[in-house]
């Protein structure tokens, strides 16, 4: 169409999404209708959002200026590239999700409890439109508009069961924390348009032509790194994630995992890269310690955890981390102007924002299907429902796989690509970090072993063995929509893993566009079966090749099973090893499965374990593990606030005219102490 | 300084004076009904001296100001009062929180240093009433002053229905009022918010059994 940019278009993009919720508003308690007709065609709309970004890479970027907002303050918006490559995340993935939340909100929340499903449509695309709206900005106003419409709506969606207690608590920390990061963000942006002396000009390209001293440039990256950090999941500021995501609607969980920690990401990079103008050593290795400090607390928390949407949730934090790592990689090679090398980290990074999106929803979705089917979702009384559910449980394996960073899915090609950048930092022409950086790839490398050791457990206890509880065998596998959600999401997984090559040769347009080089030529010197991204002779994969030795693999193996043992199989009772009673119990417990872990780690967690004696009654073992963070810092910053807040409970004393007396002599005093 | 002073200024002094001596008498004033005159009294004045000086500047808009004080503060707003007075019967007497000749006293102080306070803005300011702008100030400040001593509910809306009054008359003298629209603006929400104070003062009685504020100390958290 000619006429019509890509910007208008995602502008027609989030005004539909807008009114698609406004249009759930029409008959809020009609289920069908919103569930079959508006979420489809939110997803519909999403899929456009990402063609239209898929199209609009690697062409130069376009500006727009809305009428709406503020007298004399307009929103500016722009596409470019490294906007458009999450966009095209958003638009993607939020159509799988989308398709999958049409099956899934059939039933009205828990017997008509619960915020109304019209409403939930009007949350949930707005929360969707706010998120391109954050992608699209191009000053500080409407982005910080669009970050805080994102932060209420998503808000709101968290609390969707807000009859229950805990999960208003989960809501509110997480509005919390959201308004600590968003704070930051703002003093990022205060101190990007140079402040007091400065040009005040709010708008990023202002921020880009404003001429920053080091140490106010320091402060803005690091403001950055701490609010968008907050959003993401980044030490210290994670707690909100493990709450907010087990107390939200799972596609719900699926679409803040899986899209709205990348537009912290975004932020991070669009500040770092683009609008603070420079770039300092330093920046890189405080982002990559606290990257690494941050995935290897994720993953260790996630290896504990009995509740698989908190498992989850924790996987999070820790692929978050290895995101932050990668960002802290590029920036150290490119304050050395090593921009083959910052190019090759930085396409690690987008890689893995694509990647963790699409695997991280597909498993928070399987979750709710798990969720939806059994009513539970403690991993100790689930198992087996690999029978009962076998789309779902197939689908969750490609996950998994992703997950767990294995050949031939998306996480292998992200985690790869991250540790071929961390193999050419002793390039870097500075003897510390040179030292360094190979344990941080070591640690990365514990990471990525420990993540499948996570995701094993995910799997193995929800889906293989035998049902821990006779409920499961009522099971039901997810209904069509569901399942056509899932396998999108799980295509995409699998289309990221496979063909890395062309993927890459798209989303480098953002890489040039920040670091001026590109991994492109070298893709594509070798062709598009082949990935690699510094030269053949050092490191290459060629996922088809792997991909088809793998199928052929298994196949032979199949065949060689049945030829050999074919009509030969016999069933019995498995040999008891003499005890007696063998039942679901006797098998390896979501506690148990980790406790190696936990004894070895035993510093990084603070447990409180119960064990049974020999005189109890009821004997029982129980183990709770907590956050240490919860006691070093959040609670004493709580009990400061409340004992500030107890000095403060004194003025109000309940008698209206000291409450008068305060007004009046505050206006007496600044009456004396401001005349001229 | 041997300008001679036009008669128009030395009436608007004159009628400023008055205000403020009516803010002085309210302060002093134990029987609610008669303060509630003292009051209509106040917006009498008030409207005299904007009529001399929208005669004297000859400034439409200050004509159809003058009009809404007149049929606002000094007929209006004094007659839902007294009726609301009657009906809740409240008792004659006011109970101040603090004496009245200590009351008084403080109000001289707060005159003081009004007076010092609006002497340098009084020079910048080039209208006919400059030196009405201390006065005003003052009876703002004396009518916070009476809303801070008294107990009763309605001396208090009283109080900030007064206090309105300084606002307008700084308005007046400073800069010949304010535009049309805040003005009309203000008086409409002076309007409403008696007539919701009005519905409270109900509330508030059936509640406590009594028009007395400081009942309302238990309503503070914990």
């Amino acid at each position: 169409m000619p006429g019509l940019l890509p910007i208008d278009t995602l502008l027609i993009v989030a005004c539909a999404w807008l009114a698609i919720g406004a249009a759930g508003l029409v008959a809020p308690r009609n289920t069908r209708f919103i569930a079959r007709t508006l979420f489809p065609l939110g997803a519909l709309v999403g899929i456009v959002a990402g063609l239209v970004a898929l199209g609009s890479l690697g062409s130069p970027a376009q500006t727009a200026v809305l009428a709406i907002g503020l007298p004399d303050l307009p929103f500016h918006l722009r596409l470019d590239n490294l906007s458009a490559v999450f966009v095209l995340l958003l638009g993607i993935v939020s159509a799988g999700i989308s398709i999958y939340a049409a099956g899934y909100f059939r039933h009205p929340g828990q017997g008509g409890q619960g915020t109304a499903p019209g409403v939930l449509c009007v949350e949930y695309h707005l929360f969707l439109a706010s998120m391109l709206m954050v992608l699209l900005a191009d000053d500080a106003y409407a982005f910080m508009v669009a970050w805080e419409t994102m932060a209420l709506s998503s808000f709101f969606l968290v609390t969707t069961d807000h009859r229950h207690a805990a999960i208003r608590q989960a809501g509110y920390l997480y509005l919390l924390i959201a308004h600590v990061g968003a704070i930051a963000i703002l003093l990022s942006f205060g101190v990007m348009t140079g402040g007091v002396g400065g040009s005040g000009d709010y708008t990023f390209a202002g921020m880009r032509a404003q001429e920053l001293s080091p140490f106010w440039g320091s402060v803005a990256f690091l403001l950055a790194l701490f609010g968008f950090g907050a959003k993401a999941g980044l030490l210290p500021v994670h707690v909100w994630l493990p709450e907010a995501h087990p107390a939200a609607p799972s596609p719900v969980s699926a679409l803040m995992s899986g899209v709205m920690l990348k537009t912290a990401i975004y932020g991070l990079l669009r500040v770092s890269f683009d609008l603070v103008g420079m770039t300092l050593w330093w920046w890189g290795v405080v982002a990559l310690a606290i990257g690494l400090l941050t995935a290897l607390f994720g993953v260790f928390y996630a290896t504990v955890q009995s509740d698989m949407k908190r498992l989850l949730a924790y996987s999070s934090i820790e692929n978050i981390g290895l995101i932050a790592v990668g960002i802290g990689l590029t920036l150290i090679f490119h304050a050395y102007a090593m921009e083959a090398l910052a190019a090759l980290a930085l396409t690690a990074v987008l890689y893995h924002c694509l990647a963790h999106a699409g695997f991280k929803s597909l498993l928070f979705l399987c979750t709710g299907s798990v969720l939806h089917a059994t009513k539970e979702r403690s991993l100790g009384k689930l198992g087996g429902l690999i029978g009962p559910m076998p789309w779902v449980a197939w689908l969750a394996l490609a996950g998994v796989i992703a997950g767990a960073g294995l050949p031939p899915l998306s996480g292998f090609v992200s985690e790869w690509l991250l540790l071929q950048g961390f193999l050419f930092s002793p390039g870097l022409p500075h003897p510390w970090l040179n030292m360094v950086v190979p344990v941080a790839a070591a640690i990365v490398a514990l990471v990525a072993a420990l993540a499948g050791f996570a995701m094993v457990k995910f799997y193995g206890i929800i889906f293989l063995g035998q049902m821990r509880e006779p409920a499961l065998k009522d099971a039901h596998d997810a209904g069509p929509w569901e399942r056509l959600g899932l396998v999108w999401l799980g295509g995409l997984t699998l289309l990221l893993g496979v063909l890395p090559g062309t993927i890459i040769l798209r989303i480098d347009a953002a890489t040039q566009q920040l670091l001026g080089k590109g991994l492109a030529d070298r893709v594509a010197e070798n062709g598009w079966w082949m990935l690699a991204p510094i030269s053949p002779e050092r490191a290459s994969y060629e996922p088809l090749l792997f991909l088809a030795f793998i199928v052929a693999t298994l196949l032979f193996g199949r065949w060689l099973v049945r030829r050999l043992y074919h009509g030969r199989v016999r069933r019995s009772p498995a040999w008891d090893c003499g005890y007696h009673f063998q039942g679901p119990r006797a098998q390896d417990t979501a506690e148990g499965f980790s406790q190696p872990i936990r004894r070895i780690f035993e510093p990084m967690f603070r447990m409180e374990r119960h064990f049974p004696t020999l005189r109890d009654k009821e004997p029982y073992y129980s183990v709770k593990v907590e956050d240490h963070f919860w006691y070093w810092l959040y609670l004493p910053v709580a009990r400061a606030a409340a004992w500030v807040s107890t000095l403060i409970t004194h003025l109000q004393g309940g008698r209206i005219a000291v409450y008068l007396m305060y007004s009046f002599v505050t206006l007496i005093l600044l009456l004396l102490v401001a005349r001229p | 300084m041997n300008a001679v002073i036009p008669l128009s200024a030395q009436l608007i002094n004159l009628f400023a004076s008055v205000i403020l001596l009516l803010a002085f008498a309210m302060l002093a004033q134990r029987r609610v009904l008669k303060l509630i005159d003292l009051f209509a009294l106040q917006g009498f004045t008030l409207f005299l001296s904007t009529l001399v000086v929208a005669v004297k500047t000859g400034q439409s808009h200050l004509y159809y100001s003058a009009a809404l004080t007149l049929t606002l503060k000094a007929f209006l707003l004094p007659w839902i009062l007294h009726r609301l007075v009657r009906r809740l019967h409240v008792k004659g007497e006011v109970e101040p929180l603090i004496n009245i000749p200590t009351t008084m006293l403080i109000g001289i102080a707060l005159v003081m240093i009004s007076f010092n306070v609006a002497l340098p803005i009084s020079e910048l300011s080039s209208s006919i009433a400059r030196g009405t702008l201390g006065i005003a100030l003052a009876v703002v400040m004396l009518a916070f002053l009476m809303m801070i001593t008294r107990r009763k509910a309605v001396t208090q809306v009283v109080g900030f229905l007064s206090m309105e009054n300084g606002l307008f008359l700084a308005a007046t003298s400073a800069t010949y009022g304010m535009p049309m629209v805040v003005e009309l603006g203000i008086a409409l929400d002076v309007l409403v918010g008696v007539i919701i104070l009005g519905v409270f003062f109900f509330q508030i009685r059936d509640q406590f059994d009594s028009l007395d504020i400081h009942h309302m100390e238990r309503l503070k958290d914990n």
